[in-house]
Protein backbone atom coordinates (compact mmCIF):
# COMPACT_ATOMS: atom_id res chain seq x y z
CA UNK A 1 0.00 0.00 0.00
CA UNK A 2 0.94 3.38 -0.47
CA UNK A 3 0.14 6.93 0.71
CA UNK A 4 -0.21 9.33 -2.13
CA UNK A 5 -0.03 12.99 -1.10
CA UNK A 6 -1.18 15.58 -3.87
CA UNK A 7 -1.30 19.19 -3.46
CA UNK A 8 -3.10 20.66 -6.39
CA UNK A 9 -4.44 24.04 -7.57
CA UNK A 10 -7.92 24.06 -5.91
CA UNK A 11 -10.53 24.51 -9.02
CA UNK A 12 -8.88 21.37 -10.18
CA UNK A 13 -10.15 19.27 -7.38
CA UNK A 14 -13.79 17.91 -8.93
CA UNK A 15 -11.93 16.80 -12.24
CA UNK A 16 -9.23 14.91 -10.34
CA UNK A 17 -12.23 13.22 -7.74
CA UNK A 18 -13.92 11.88 -11.25
CA UNK A 19 -11.20 10.67 -12.89
CA UNK A 20 -9.69 9.28 -9.86
CA UNK A 21 -12.67 7.47 -8.97
CA UNK A 22 -12.73 6.17 -12.27
CA UNK A 23 -9.14 4.88 -11.92
CA UNK A 24 -10.44 2.65 -8.97
CA UNK A 25 -9.73 5.08 -6.04
CA UNK A 26 -12.44 3.84 -3.30
CA UNK A 27 -11.72 6.95 -1.13
CA UNK A 28 -9.49 10.31 -0.34
CA UNK A 29 -8.99 12.58 2.36
CA UNK A 30 -9.16 16.71 1.39
CA UNK A 31 -7.73 19.64 2.96
CA UNK A 32 -7.37 23.52 2.11
CA UNK A 33 -3.71 24.48 2.59
CA UNK A 34 -1.65 27.50 2.01
CA UNK A 35 1.37 27.16 1.04
CA UNK A 36 4.08 28.10 -2.10
CA UNK A 37 6.87 25.92 -4.23
CA UNK A 38 7.88 27.91 -7.41
CA UNK A 39 5.09 30.06 -7.65
CA UNK A 40 6.19 31.91 -4.43
CA UNK A 41 3.19 33.76 -3.93
CA UNK A 42 1.79 37.34 -5.24
CA UNK A 43 1.33 40.25 -4.19
CA UNK A 44 -1.50 42.54 -3.21
CA UNK A 45 -1.41 46.48 -3.09
CA UNK A 46 -4.07 48.38 -0.06
CA UNK A 47 -4.34 51.84 -1.42
CA UNK A 48 -0.11 52.58 -0.89
CA UNK A 49 0.55 49.91 0.60
CA UNK A 50 2.00 46.45 -0.86
CA UNK A 51 2.33 43.35 0.92
CA UNK A 52 3.72 40.07 -0.21
CA UNK A 53 1.39 37.18 0.14
CA UNK A 54 3.56 34.35 0.11
CA UNK A 55 1.64 31.63 0.95
CA UNK A 56 -0.67 30.54 -1.66
CA UNK A 57 -3.73 28.42 -1.31
CA UNK A 58 -3.76 25.06 -2.53
CA UNK A 59 -5.97 21.86 -2.13
CA UNK A 60 -3.72 18.76 -0.39
CA UNK A 61 -5.66 15.37 -1.73
CA UNK A 62 -4.31 12.50 0.23
CA UNK A 63 -5.21 8.38 -0.51
CA UNK A 64 -3.74 5.35 0.24
CA UNK A 65 -4.00 2.50 -2.31
CA UNK A 66 -2.84 -0.95 -3.06
CA UNK A 67 0.39 -1.03 -4.60
CA UNK A 68 -0.97 -2.09 -7.83
CA UNK A 69 -2.94 0.99 -8.31
CA UNK A 70 -0.05 3.01 -7.76
CA UNK A 71 0.76 4.07 -11.47
CA UNK A 72 -2.27 4.74 -12.85
CA UNK A 73 -3.08 6.73 -9.88
CA UNK A 74 -0.21 9.14 -10.28
CA UNK A 75 -0.48 9.40 -13.82
CA UNK A 76 -4.15 10.61 -13.59
CA UNK A 77 -3.64 12.86 -10.89
CA UNK A 78 -0.87 13.90 -13.21
CA UNK A 79 -3.01 14.25 -16.43
CA UNK A 80 -6.06 15.79 -15.05
CA UNK A 81 -4.34 18.27 -12.45
CA UNK A 82 -1.85 19.47 -15.26
CA UNK A 83 -2.77 23.24 -16.82
CA UNK A 84 0.74 23.81 -17.96
CA UNK A 85 1.45 27.24 -15.76
CA UNK A 86 3.50 27.80 -12.84
CA UNK A 87 2.32 26.36 -9.39
CA UNK A 88 0.21 23.01 -10.78
CA UNK A 89 1.83 21.15 -7.39
CA UNK A 90 3.51 18.18 -6.55
CA UNK A 91 3.05 14.37 -6.02
CA UNK A 92 4.79 12.57 -3.36
CA UNK A 93 4.50 8.54 -2.64
CA UNK A 94 5.07 7.05 0.94
CA UNK A 95 5.17 3.81 2.16
CA UNK A 96 2.16 2.12 4.15
CA UNK A 97 2.80 -0.66 6.72
CA UNK A 98 -0.85 -1.20 7.23
CA UNK A 99 -4.71 -0.09 7.42
CA UNK A 100 -7.55 -1.00 9.24
CA UNK A 101 -11.51 -0.81 8.60
CA UNK A 102 -12.54 0.50 12.28
CA UNK A 103 -15.90 -0.84 11.33
CA UNK A 104 -15.13 -4.52 10.65
CA UNK A 105 -11.87 -4.98 11.80
CA UNK A 106 -10.31 -6.11 8.07
CA UNK A 107 -6.60 -4.92 7.68
CA UNK A 108 -4.14 -4.53 4.74
CA UNK A 109 -5.08 -3.66 1.34
CA UNK A 110 -8.74 -4.96 1.55
CA UNK A 111 -9.06 -2.08 4.52
CA UNK A 112 -8.83 0.65 2.01
CA UNK B 1 -24.19 75.52 5.71
CA UNK B 2 -25.21 79.35 5.59
CA UNK B 3 -22.72 80.37 2.88
CA UNK B 4 -25.26 79.80 0.76
CA UNK B 5 -27.08 82.84 2.12
CA UNK B 6 -24.40 84.92 1.01
CA UNK B 7 -24.61 84.01 -2.62
CA UNK B 8 -27.97 83.50 -3.59
CA UNK B 9 -29.81 86.29 -1.44
CA UNK B 10 -27.76 88.76 0.53
CA UNK B 11 -30.47 90.08 2.63
CA UNK B 12 -30.74 86.76 3.79
CA UNK B 13 -27.66 87.73 5.77
CA UNK B 14 -29.32 90.25 7.41
CA UNK B 15 -31.84 87.70 9.12
CA UNK B 16 -32.45 84.72 10.80
CA UNK B 17 -29.61 82.71 11.07
CA UNK B 18 -29.27 78.78 12.11
CA UNK B 19 -28.61 78.06 15.70
CA UNK B 20 -29.81 81.31 16.57
CA UNK B 21 -33.40 80.54 18.21
CA UNK B 22 -35.74 83.25 17.44
CA UNK B 23 -38.92 84.40 19.36
CA UNK B 24 -41.99 83.18 17.08
CA UNK B 25 -42.89 86.21 15.18
CA UNK B 26 -46.15 86.60 13.39
CA UNK B 27 -44.53 86.22 9.72
CA UNK B 28 -42.30 83.35 10.78
CA UNK B 29 -43.84 80.23 9.13
CA UNK B 30 -42.49 76.46 9.96
CA UNK B 31 -42.78 74.02 6.93
CA UNK B 32 -44.24 70.60 7.70
CA UNK B 33 -42.57 69.64 4.79
CA UNK B 34 -38.75 71.35 5.89
CA UNK B 35 -39.62 69.80 9.32
CA UNK B 36 -40.22 66.29 7.92
CA UNK B 37 -36.85 66.48 5.64
CA UNK B 38 -34.78 67.59 8.07
CA UNK B 39 -36.09 64.82 10.58
CA UNK B 40 -34.80 62.25 7.80
CA UNK B 41 -31.45 64.13 7.71
CA UNK B 42 -30.95 64.03 10.65
CA UNK B 43 -31.14 60.30 10.87
CA UNK B 44 -29.27 59.87 7.54
CA UNK B 45 -25.92 61.35 9.34
CA UNK B 46 -26.56 59.16 11.88
CA UNK B 47 -26.35 56.37 9.64
CA UNK B 48 -23.39 57.32 8.22
CA UNK B 49 -21.46 57.16 11.71
CA UNK B 50 -23.37 53.85 12.67
CA UNK B 51 -23.00 52.03 10.80
CA UNK B 52 -21.49 53.48 8.02
CA UNK B 53 -18.15 55.02 8.86
CA UNK B 54 -18.00 52.01 11.61
CA UNK B 55 -18.36 49.03 9.00
CA UNK B 56 -16.16 51.11 6.32
CA UNK B 57 -13.16 51.64 9.25
CA UNK B 58 -13.92 48.09 10.64
CA UNK B 59 -13.59 46.01 7.22
CA UNK B 60 -9.94 47.88 6.64
CA UNK B 61 -8.62 46.55 9.74
CA UNK B 62 -7.57 43.29 10.85
CA UNK B 63 -9.79 40.81 12.43
CA UNK B 64 -8.34 40.91 15.47
CA UNK B 65 -9.10 44.82 15.81
CA UNK B 66 -12.97 44.25 13.79
CA UNK B 67 -14.54 45.22 17.14
CA UNK B 68 -12.60 48.01 18.70
CA UNK B 69 -13.00 50.00 15.99
CA UNK B 70 -16.69 49.58 16.03
CA UNK B 71 -16.65 49.80 19.60
CA UNK B 72 -14.90 53.50 18.94
CA UNK B 73 -17.42 54.71 16.61
CA UNK B 74 -20.23 53.47 18.76
CA UNK B 75 -19.01 55.13 22.43
CA UNK B 76 -18.11 58.50 20.73
CA UNK B 77 -21.37 59.07 19.11
CA UNK B 78 -22.87 58.64 22.43
CA UNK B 79 -20.73 60.17 24.48
CA UNK B 80 -20.56 63.21 22.01
CA UNK B 81 -24.13 63.09 22.04
CA UNK B 82 -24.28 63.91 25.75
CA UNK B 83 -21.56 66.44 26.24
CA UNK B 84 -23.63 68.09 22.84
CA UNK B 85 -26.59 68.33 25.16
CA UNK B 86 -24.39 69.21 28.02
CA UNK B 87 -22.67 72.00 26.93
CA UNK B 88 -21.62 71.31 23.15
CA UNK B 89 -24.32 73.06 21.42
CA UNK B 90 -24.13 76.01 23.85
CA UNK B 91 -20.61 76.22 22.82
CA UNK B 92 -21.28 76.17 19.36
CA UNK B 93 -24.74 77.69 18.92
CA UNK B 94 -25.17 79.71 22.17
CA UNK B 95 -25.84 82.66 20.79
CA UNK B 96 -22.49 84.45 21.97
CA UNK B 97 -21.42 87.13 19.77
CA UNK B 98 -17.55 86.12 19.98
CA UNK B 99 -15.74 85.20 17.05
CA UNK B 100 -14.83 82.00 18.22
CA UNK B 101 -17.50 80.15 20.67
CA UNK B 102 -21.14 80.59 21.45
CA UNK B 103 -20.77 81.12 24.93
CA UNK B 104 -22.93 79.68 28.18
CA UNK B 105 -26.15 80.77 27.22
CA UNK B 106 -27.88 77.41 26.08
CA UNK B 107 -25.95 75.13 28.47
CA UNK B 108 -28.25 71.89 29.19
CA UNK B 109 -30.31 73.64 26.24
CA UNK B 110 -31.58 76.00 28.68
CA UNK B 111 -34.93 78.54 27.31
CA UNK B 112 -35.27 76.12 24.52
CA UNK B 113 -38.90 73.83 24.42
CA UNK B 114 -40.85 72.54 21.38
CA UNK B 115 -42.08 75.94 20.47
CA UNK B 116 -38.54 77.24 19.94
CA UNK B 117 -37.57 78.16 16.39
CA UNK B 118 -34.00 78.12 14.79
CA UNK B 119 -33.99 80.27 10.95
CA UNK B 120 -33.60 78.32 7.77
CA UNK B 121 -31.81 80.27 4.96
CA UNK B 122 -35.31 81.65 3.57
CA UNK B 123 -35.99 84.69 6.01
CA UNK B 124 -39.86 83.69 7.73
CA UNK B 125 -39.05 80.15 7.14
CA UNK B 126 -38.42 78.51 10.52
CA UNK B 127 -37.62 74.95 12.01
CA UNK B 128 -38.07 73.69 15.71
CA UNK B 129 -34.78 74.39 17.32
CA UNK B 130 -35.10 70.73 18.36
CA UNK B 131 -34.64 69.77 15.02
CA UNK B 132 -31.70 71.64 14.72
CA UNK B 133 -29.72 70.94 17.97
CA UNK B 134 -30.55 66.96 17.05
CA UNK B 135 -29.15 68.15 13.54
CA UNK B 136 -26.06 69.36 13.95
CA UNK B 137 -25.51 67.32 16.91
CA UNK B 138 -25.17 64.44 14.03
CA UNK B 139 -22.51 66.24 13.13
CA UNK B 140 -20.75 66.84 15.94
CA UNK B 141 -20.59 63.12 16.47
CA UNK B 142 -19.19 61.70 13.42
CA UNK B 143 -16.13 64.12 13.52
CA UNK B 144 -14.12 63.15 16.00
CA UNK B 145 -15.50 59.34 15.02
CA UNK B 146 -13.28 59.92 11.87
CA UNK B 147 -10.64 60.46 13.19
CA UNK B 148 -10.02 57.00 14.65
CA UNK B 149 -9.19 55.35 11.60
CA UNK B 150 -5.60 56.98 11.62
CA UNK B 151 -4.56 54.96 15.21
CA UNK B 152 -6.77 51.79 14.54
CA UNK B 153 -5.06 49.07 15.74
CA UNK B 154 -3.13 50.30 18.63
CA UNK B 155 -4.77 53.22 20.29
CA UNK B 156 -5.69 52.29 24.03
CA UNK B 157 -9.47 52.86 24.23
CA UNK B 158 -9.63 54.97 27.48
CA UNK B 159 -7.16 57.69 26.63
CA UNK B 160 -9.12 57.66 23.55
CA UNK B 161 -12.42 58.68 25.01
CA UNK B 162 -10.42 61.34 26.78
CA UNK B 163 -8.75 62.68 23.57
CA UNK B 164 -12.08 63.34 22.03
CA UNK B 165 -13.45 64.36 24.75
CA UNK B 166 -11.26 67.33 25.52
CA UNK B 167 -10.86 67.49 21.06
CA UNK B 168 -14.59 68.40 21.02
CA UNK B 169 -14.44 70.84 23.62
CA UNK B 170 -11.23 72.86 22.59
CA UNK B 171 -11.40 72.19 18.45
CA UNK B 172 -14.95 70.93 17.12
CA UNK B 173 -17.43 73.06 18.78
CA UNK B 174 -15.02 76.51 18.29
CA UNK B 175 -14.29 75.63 14.87
CA UNK B 176 -17.96 75.06 14.30
CA UNK B 177 -18.96 78.02 15.85
CA UNK B 178 -16.02 80.11 13.55
CA UNK B 179 -17.69 78.87 10.37
CA UNK B 180 -21.38 78.44 10.89
CA UNK B 181 -22.64 80.56 13.39
CA UNK B 182 -23.32 83.99 12.42
CA UNK B 183 -21.11 85.83 15.02
CA UNK B 184 -18.40 83.42 13.85
CA UNK B 185 -14.71 84.66 12.75
CA UNK B 186 -15.00 82.43 9.35
CA UNK B 187 -18.70 83.25 8.45
CA UNK B 188 -17.64 86.43 8.79
CA UNK B 189 -14.30 86.63 6.07
CA UNK B 190 -17.18 85.11 3.64
CA UNK B 191 -15.99 81.59 3.33
CA UNK B 192 -17.83 78.61 1.87
CA UNK B 193 -18.45 75.85 3.90
CA UNK B 194 -22.15 74.63 2.71
CA UNK B 195 -22.12 70.97 4.67
CA UNK B 196 -18.76 71.38 6.78
CA UNK B 197 -15.29 70.32 4.19
CA UNK B 198 -13.70 72.81 7.02
CA UNK B 199 -15.69 72.04 10.26
CA UNK B 200 -15.72 68.01 9.75
CA UNK B 201 -13.19 66.64 7.53
CA UNK B 202 -10.09 69.14 7.35
CA UNK B 203 -10.57 69.07 11.15
CA UNK B 204 -10.46 65.28 11.49
CA UNK B 205 -7.90 65.38 9.05
CA UNK B 206 -5.42 66.95 10.77
CA UNK B 207 -6.05 65.76 14.01
CA UNK B 208 -5.90 62.19 12.85
CA UNK B 209 -2.27 62.79 11.42
CA UNK B 210 -1.24 64.62 14.22
CA UNK B 211 -2.38 61.32 15.64
CA UNK B 212 -0.60 59.17 14.06
CA UNK B 213 2.24 61.08 14.46
CA UNK B 214 2.56 61.16 17.99
CA UNK B 215 1.74 57.39 18.49
CA UNK B 216 3.74 56.38 16.13
CA UNK B 217 2.70 53.62 13.62
CA UNK B 218 1.46 49.87 14.66
CA UNK B 219 3.84 47.15 15.32
CA UNK B 220 5.03 45.30 12.47
CA UNK B 221 4.24 48.15 9.79
CA UNK B 222 5.76 47.96 6.69
CA UNK B 223 6.83 44.20 7.58
CA UNK B 224 3.67 42.51 8.54
CA UNK B 225 0.58 41.95 6.44
CA UNK B 226 -2.06 44.34 7.40
CA UNK B 227 -4.31 43.81 4.31
CA UNK B 228 -7.82 44.75 5.34
CA UNK B 229 -9.69 41.59 6.96
CA UNK B 230 -13.01 42.51 5.01
CA UNK B 231 -13.47 44.16 1.91
CA UNK B 232 -17.11 43.10 1.59
CA UNK B 233 -17.82 45.03 4.49
CA UNK B 234 -15.78 48.03 3.78
CA UNK B 235 -17.59 48.45 1.10
CA UNK B 236 -21.22 48.22 2.61
CA UNK B 237 -20.03 50.83 4.77
CA UNK B 238 -18.69 52.94 2.11
CA UNK B 239 -22.03 52.64 0.56
CA UNK B 240 -24.37 53.59 3.78
CA UNK B 241 -21.90 56.19 3.93
CA UNK B 242 -22.57 57.59 0.65
CA UNK B 243 -26.61 57.01 1.05
CA UNK B 244 -26.08 58.77 4.51
CA UNK B 245 -24.49 61.94 3.11
CA UNK B 246 -27.49 63.01 1.37
CA UNK B 247 -28.47 63.84 4.97
CA UNK B 248 -25.13 65.24 5.33
CA UNK B 249 -25.47 67.82 2.19
CA UNK B 250 -28.73 67.85 1.07
CA UNK B 251 -29.73 68.31 4.53
CA UNK B 252 -27.26 71.10 5.20
CA UNK B 253 -29.78 73.01 2.86
CA UNK B 254 -32.46 72.95 5.92
CA UNK B 255 -34.71 73.11 3.77
CA UNK B 256 -36.69 71.39 1.39
CA UNK B 257 -36.31 72.95 -1.47
CA UNK B 258 -34.30 73.89 -5.03
CA UNK B 259 -31.56 74.32 -2.99
CA UNK B 260 -31.69 70.87 -1.73
CA UNK B 261 -31.84 69.56 -4.54
CA UNK B 262 -28.75 71.05 -6.05
CA UNK B 263 -27.19 69.84 -3.37
CA UNK B 264 -28.56 66.06 -4.16
CA UNK B 265 -27.36 65.53 -7.49
CA UNK B 266 -23.77 67.42 -6.99
CA UNK B 267 -23.73 64.15 -4.36
CA UNK B 268 -24.36 62.13 -6.68
CA UNK B 269 -22.16 63.68 -9.50
CA UNK B 270 -19.32 64.44 -7.66
CA UNK B 271 -19.14 61.13 -6.22
CA UNK B 272 -19.67 59.05 -9.66
CA UNK B 273 -16.88 61.33 -11.10
CA UNK B 274 -14.56 60.25 -8.17
CA UNK B 275 -14.69 56.89 -8.12
CA UNK B 276 -14.57 57.05 -11.75
CA UNK B 277 -11.75 59.24 -11.62
CA UNK B 278 -9.98 56.87 -9.10
CA UNK B 279 -10.54 53.49 -10.95
CA UNK B 280 -8.89 54.81 -14.28
CA UNK B 281 -6.25 56.63 -12.46
CA UNK B 282 -5.38 52.94 -10.95
CA UNK B 283 -5.57 51.18 -14.17
CA UNK B 284 -3.07 53.49 -16.14
CA UNK B 285 -0.70 53.52 -13.24
CA UNK B 286 -0.80 49.50 -11.85
CA UNK B 287 -2.91 47.89 -14.51
CA UNK B 288 -5.34 47.20 -12.35
CA UNK B 289 -8.43 49.06 -10.92
CA UNK B 290 -9.16 47.85 -7.08
CA UNK B 291 -12.15 48.23 -5.03
CA UNK B 292 -10.65 49.66 -2.06
CA UNK B 293 -9.88 52.48 -4.51
CA UNK B 294 -13.58 52.82 -6.14
CA UNK B 295 -14.44 52.58 -2.58
CA UNK B 296 -11.55 55.20 -1.62
CA UNK B 297 -12.93 57.56 -4.40
CA UNK B 298 -16.05 57.24 -3.25
CA UNK B 299 -15.20 58.62 0.47
CA UNK B 300 -12.66 61.55 -1.65
CA UNK B 301 -15.25 62.38 -3.87
CA UNK B 302 -18.39 62.92 -0.98
CA UNK B 303 -15.67 64.40 0.99
CA UNK B 304 -14.86 67.14 -1.50
CA UNK B 305 -18.29 68.08 -2.58
CA UNK B 306 -19.47 68.67 1.23
CA UNK B 307 -18.35 72.64 1.39
CA UNK B 308 -19.32 72.80 -2.49
CA UNK B 309 -22.39 71.15 -2.68
CA UNK B 310 -25.32 73.97 -2.39
CA UNK B 311 -22.56 76.34 -4.41
CA UNK B 312 -21.08 74.33 -7.52
CA UNK B 313 -23.20 72.82 -10.59
CA UNK B 314 -23.54 69.42 -11.24
CA UNK B 315 -20.92 69.32 -14.01
CA UNK B 316 -18.32 71.23 -11.89
CA UNK B 317 -18.69 68.74 -9.12
CA UNK B 318 -17.74 66.00 -11.22
CA UNK B 319 -14.48 67.52 -12.54
CA UNK B 320 -13.44 68.58 -8.28
CA UNK B 321 -15.03 65.05 -7.59
CA UNK B 322 -12.06 63.40 -9.98
CA UNK B 323 -9.67 66.18 -8.85
CA UNK B 324 -9.97 65.10 -5.29
CA UNK B 325 -9.59 61.66 -6.17
CA UNK B 326 -6.50 62.32 -8.10
CA UNK B 327 -4.85 64.52 -5.47
CA UNK B 328 -6.10 61.80 -2.79
CA UNK B 329 -4.67 58.54 -4.75
CA UNK B 330 -1.06 60.74 -4.94
CA UNK B 331 -1.04 61.60 -1.37
CA UNK B 332 -1.98 58.03 -0.03
CA UNK B 333 0.59 56.00 -2.38
CA UNK B 334 3.75 57.87 -2.90
CA UNK B 335 3.70 60.91 -0.80
CA UNK B 336 2.36 59.30 2.44
CA UNK B 337 5.33 56.66 1.96
CA UNK B 338 7.61 58.63 1.76
CA UNK B 339 6.88 60.30 4.95
CA UNK B 340 6.64 56.96 6.77
CA UNK B 341 3.82 57.76 8.84
CA UNK B 342 1.54 55.10 10.13
CA UNK B 343 -1.98 56.70 9.52
CA UNK B 344 -3.59 53.42 9.20
CA UNK B 345 -6.93 54.14 7.48
CA UNK B 346 -5.81 57.08 5.87
CA UNK B 347 -7.75 59.72 7.40
CA UNK B 348 -5.58 62.38 6.58
CA UNK B 349 -4.95 61.60 3.36
CA UNK B 350 -8.35 61.13 1.91
CA UNK B 351 -10.54 63.21 4.18
CA UNK B 352 -7.86 65.75 5.37
CA UNK B 353 -6.46 66.09 1.61
CA UNK B 354 -10.11 65.52 0.40
CA UNK B 355 -11.13 68.17 2.35
CA UNK B 356 -8.80 70.39 1.61
CA UNK B 357 -9.47 70.12 -2.29
CA UNK B 358 -12.94 70.64 -1.94
CA UNK B 359 -13.13 73.82 0.34
CA UNK B 360 -10.63 75.66 -2.45
CA UNK B 361 -12.32 73.73 -4.87
CA UNK B 362 -15.29 75.60 -3.92
CA UNK B 363 -13.97 78.82 -4.56
CA UNK B 364 -13.50 78.01 -8.26
CA UNK B 365 -16.10 75.98 -9.02
CA UNK B 366 -18.27 78.51 -7.85
CA UNK B 367 -18.27 80.25 -10.15
CA UNK B 368 -20.99 81.24 -12.96
CA UNK B 369 -19.12 80.44 -15.46
CA UNK B 370 -18.28 77.14 -14.59
CA UNK B 371 -21.69 76.67 -13.48
CA UNK B 372 -21.69 77.36 -10.14
CA UNK B 373 -24.48 79.95 -8.06
CA UNK B 374 -22.09 83.00 -7.76
CA UNK B 375 -23.46 86.43 -8.64
CA UNK B 376 -22.26 88.38 -11.23
CA UNK B 377 -19.60 89.84 -9.39
CA UNK B 378 -18.11 86.56 -7.87
CA UNK B 379 -14.37 86.31 -8.13
CA UNK B 380 -12.48 83.45 -8.19
CA UNK B 381 -9.74 84.39 -7.29
CA UNK B 382 -11.07 86.42 -4.31
CA UNK B 383 -13.10 83.54 -3.09
CA UNK B 384 -10.10 81.19 -3.20
CA UNK B 385 -7.89 83.22 -1.21
CA UNK B 386 -10.97 83.26 1.37
CA UNK B 387 -11.44 79.71 1.14
CA UNK B 388 -7.16 78.96 1.39
CA UNK B 389 -7.29 81.35 4.16
CA UNK B 390 -9.91 79.19 6.19
CA UNK B 391 -7.75 76.49 5.51
CA UNK B 392 -4.98 77.34 6.74
CA UNK B 393 -6.48 78.99 9.88
CA UNK B 394 -8.60 74.94 10.64
CA UNK B 395 -4.74 73.19 9.74
CA UNK B 396 -3.28 75.50 12.02
CA UNK B 397 -5.76 75.44 15.41
CA UNK B 398 -7.15 72.05 14.64
CA UNK B 399 -2.87 70.64 14.13
CA UNK B 400 -1.61 72.41 17.11
CA UNK B 401 -4.24 71.82 19.95
CA UNK B 402 -4.66 68.10 18.74
CA UNK B 403 -0.95 67.84 18.41
CA UNK B 404 -0.90 69.35 21.78
CA UNK B 405 -3.94 67.10 23.70
CA UNK B 406 -2.44 63.73 22.06
CA UNK B 407 1.13 64.45 23.67
CA UNK B 408 -0.61 65.08 27.32
CA UNK B 409 -2.50 62.42 27.55
CA UNK B 410 0.49 60.11 26.28
CA UNK B 411 2.71 61.49 29.20
CA UNK B 412 -0.55 61.52 31.68
CA UNK B 413 -2.01 58.27 30.53
CA UNK B 414 -0.31 56.54 27.16
CA UNK B 415 -1.90 56.98 24.35
CA UNK B 416 -1.29 53.26 23.13
CA UNK B 417 -1.75 49.99 24.39
CA UNK B 418 1.22 47.40 25.51
CA UNK B 419 2.89 44.77 23.14
CA UNK B 420 0.86 42.11 24.38
CA UNK B 421 -2.07 43.91 24.23
CA UNK B 422 -1.49 44.96 20.35
CA UNK B 423 -0.42 41.87 18.92
CA UNK B 424 -3.42 39.86 20.67
CA UNK B 425 -5.87 42.36 18.78
CA UNK B 426 -7.37 45.30 20.99
CA UNK B 427 -10.79 43.24 20.52
CA UNK B 428 -9.75 40.67 23.11
CA UNK B 429 -6.70 42.45 24.54
CA UNK B 430 -9.57 45.95 25.72
CA UNK B 431 -13.25 44.84 25.24
CA UNK B 432 -12.36 41.15 25.99
CA UNK B 433 -15.00 40.01 23.11
CA UNK B 434 -13.65 38.38 19.14
CA UNK B 435 -15.45 39.47 16.35
CA UNK B 436 -15.83 36.06 14.45
CA UNK B 437 -16.09 32.45 15.08
CA UNK B 438 -15.98 30.06 12.37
Amino acid sequence: MKLIIATIKPFKLEEVREALTAAGATGMMVTEIKGYGAQSGHTEIYRGAEYAVNFVPKVRIELVVADALVESIISTIEATAKTGKIGDGKIFVLNVEEAVRVRTGETGADAL
Amino acid sequence: MKRKLSITSPLALFCLLPGTAMAQTTEATMDKGDVAWMMVSTLLVLMMILPGLALFYGGLVRSKNMLSVLMQCTTITAMVMVVWIFYGYSFAFGGGTGPFWGGFGKLFLAGVDMNSMSATFTDGVVIPEYVFIAFQMTFAAITPALIVGAFAERIKFSALMVFVLLWITLVYFPVAHMVWDEAGYLFNLGALDFAGGTVVHINAGIAALMGAIVIGPRIGFGKDMMAPHSMTLTLVGAGILWVGWFGFNAGSNLEANGGAALAMINTFTATAGAILAWAVIESLARGKASLLGAASGMVAGLVAITPAAGSVGPVGAIALGAIASLGCYIFVGPIKNKFGYDDSLDVFGIHGVGGIIGAIGTGIFTAPSLGGIGGADFSIASQTWIQTEAVVITLVWGGLVSFILFKLIDVAMGLRVDEEAERQGLDQASHGESAYHF
